[in-house]
């Protein structure tokens, strides 16, 4: 177990390295920030005091040594823009993020679990089948343009719900969540909905496959020849059952939850890390680009270990596969 | 397994068999779902190629446009009377309509283009690690590992953010994003045809490698391909349309369906919903169209559902 995991550690940090590499020498190919930066009018000892002062003007892998130095002591640069540590801009907007996300989660589970669990339990009713239509429409529409009607019909035709912004936040632990406000809750509704949407369709295909499954299992037609009522079958029995690939699923979906925040984020101005993203690809912000892109990257590279290793530890065959 | 390729000679008319092809035909018009996907796309396709002639204006010619008529509502005429705009105007006084037939020549064009070259790339990569086999088939493998690890959006944007924006750039970070699902598909095809007798045969007759490849391979793996190429085209306008709207993919001259959404964002909130809603609709028919057919596809092509 210890020779598997120090494997898998190794690689985790060789692609980080890897990673790194490829997100700086492409960053670099942008364009040159020397344009957008400075000002037009800025004399030659101005331009050149400017470009010194970013560090644009060593040779590429100079660059990269310092960056990959500094990235090791947690500093990633600072941005061009907000004249801020790039690293701090990104963890200040990454709590607002994170809550998207995390309300984006539950909300699948929350939705998805009984239309899932219904749909599996009599599959054949129109209900089950006006659920599994919409289940195909949830994956098939793009994020973006159900954000938009929901703005359309929640906050411009109805006027329920607010289309923008956070909302009221209150501060816990020097982090500022919204969904402790009644302001912030309805500004959260919205653009979780939205980002879960996906995920949603994906819980309810999940539970029905797995409860279609498991209804055919013998313990099940056991604990009904027992005598159990449905209720106990279904919520102990088989519920108990399918829960485990759909919670597997979800937690690895969560990464691309935060990835796919970027569009959910943009569309009702929600100030996350997936919007300060768009606005410095927009602006050439390098720093913050790469910053954003590493962190993404780590992220994301944690998330694929975690899962691995608990695969590893649930299923012996994953580990001995390798030797 | 060959459906597109063998086409077996004409049958005497009493025992009438069917050939693969005609076997394929008849079991895809089986599901009325799938044939009006199939339809639906048709006319899309046809608006798209026909719209310099059938649009009722032309969206890029200055000349034509009034900014009076900016923002009008569906069914308001134009202030000249000369023609009405059906589906209203945006903020430049253009026919939605005519901007939305336009629209789609650049989404599908983008689309099916940048999920054909992925096609090519992932397809070719794929054959390749199937039929090579031992390292080269590992390397390829494990980028294409790496790849799937990383969900879409992500990789496009990391893509467009080093290349900057431009039509090219969209095309190539689509690509990067879908060759590795052709890649794996084919893949796990080739390594089961890989074994078939007929290779063997191709092999004994010293046959250049691309020969075997491409001409022996490549026809027996083309069933998952093409219901995978299907779902992929969809995804990839899909995509596009995220992009653009972003601010990320098409430039303002050329708009497409994403980016004709994204202008009418702004007059989203002040209840002239039509400037982003039409546009929206369209996108969504083409994408629901070709899922119906890829999704009826898959079940048709799938060895191990028949009957």
């Amino acid at each position: 177990m210890s020779v598997y995991l120090l494997r898998r550690l190794i690689q985790a940090v060789g692609v980080v390295f890897a990673m790194s590499l490829i997100v700086f020498i492409g960053v670099f190919a942008i364009g040159d920030p020397v344009e957008i930066l400075i000002s037009p009018d800025a004399d030659q000892i101005e331009r050149e005091r400017a470009i010194r002062a970013l560090g644009l003007d060593l040779p590429l892998w100079e660059q990269y040594l310092i960056f990959l130095g500094k990235a090791l002591q947690g500093d990633l640069g600072r941005s061009f823009v907000f004249n801020e540590p790039a690293l701090q801009l990104i963890l200040q907007r990454m709590p607002a993020t994170l809550e998207l996300a995390i309300a984006a989660t539950l909300g699948a589970i929350v939705i998805g679990l009984p239309l899932g669990l219904y749909a599996g339990l009599r599959p054949h009713s129109l209900g089950s089948k006006a659920i599994m239509a919409g289940s195909i429409l949830g994956f098939s529409l793009p994020t973006f343009w159900v954000g938009l009607m929901l703005i359309m019909v929640f906050a411009v035709q109805l006027g329920w719900l607010p289309s923008t912004g956070r909302g009221d936040t209150v501060e816990i632990l020097g982090m500022r969540w919204s969904f402790l406000t009644a302001d912030g809750l309805a500004h959260l509704v919205m653009p979780a909905l939205n980002l879960a949407l996906f995920k949603i369709s994906l819980v309810i295909r999940l539970t029905r496959a797995g409860v279609r499954e498991t209804m055919l299992m013998d313990y099940v037609k056991f604990a009904r020849a027992k005598g159990l009522s449905p209720f106990r079958v279904t919520f102990v029995h088989v519920f108990k059952n399918i829960l485990i690939p759909v919670v597997t699923v979800t937690g690895l979906e969560f990464g691309s939850t935060i990835a796919f925040s970027v569009v959910t984020e943009s569309i009702f101005a929600w100030p996350g890390m997936g919007k300060l993203i768009i606005d410095s690809i927009n602006v050439l912000d390098r720093p913050v680009i790469v910053a954003y892109l590493m962190i993404i990257v780590l992220m994301f590279i944690t998330i694929n270990l975690i899962v691995d290793l608990t695969y590893s530890v649930l299923d012996p065959r994953v580990r001995l596969e390798g030797k | 397994m060959s459906v597109a390729l063998q086409t077996a000679p004409a049958a005497p008319a009493k025992d009438r068999v069917e050939t693969p092809f005609q076997r394929f035909v008849s079991e895809f018009c089986e599901s009325k779902l799938a044939l009006l996907g199939l339809a639906v796309f048709t006319v899309i396709a046809l608006v798209a190629i026909l719209a310099p002639w059938i649009a009722p204006q032309d969206p890029y010619d200055l000349a034509v446009l009034d900014i009076m008529d900016g923002r009008l509502e569906p069914g308001s005429k134009s202030g000249d009377g000369s023609i009405t705009y059906w589906l209203g105007t945006d903020d430049q006084g253009r026919d939605m309509l005519s901007g939305i037939m336009y629209g789609l020549r650049i989404s599908l064009t983008v689309g099916a283009g940048s999920a054909l070259l992925a096609c090519i790339v992932g397809a070719s990569l794929g054959l390749l690690a199937a039929y090579a086999g031992g390292k080269t088939d590992s390397a390829i493998m494990r980028v294409v590992d790496l790849q799937l690890s990383f969900p879409a959006i992500l990789v496009a944007l990391m893509i467009l953010a080093f290349l900057g924006k431009s039509v090219m750039n969209v095309v190539i970070a689509i690509v990067v994003v879908e060759w590795a699902y052709y890649a794996r598909t084919v893949r796990g095809t080739a390594l089961v045809e890989r074994r078939r007798e007929y290779i063997e045969a191709a092999q004994c007759l010293a046959l250049p490698t691309h020969r075997i490849l491409f001409r022996h391979l490549l026809p027996n793996c083309l069933p998952p391909l093409i219901v995978i190429g299907t779902m992929q085209v969809a995804r990839a306008i899909a995509l596009e349309a995220t992009l653009s709207f972003l601010g990320l993919g098409v430039p303002i001259t050329e708009p497409s369906l994403g980016l004709l959404i994204a202008n009418g964002y702004e007059y989203m909130l002040s209840g002239k919903y039509w400037i982003s809603f039409y546009p929206g609709i369209a996108l969504l028919i083409t994408i629901v169209a070709i899922n119906l057919v890829g999704d009826h596809l898959r079940d048709v092509l799938n060895p191990r559902l028949k009957k």
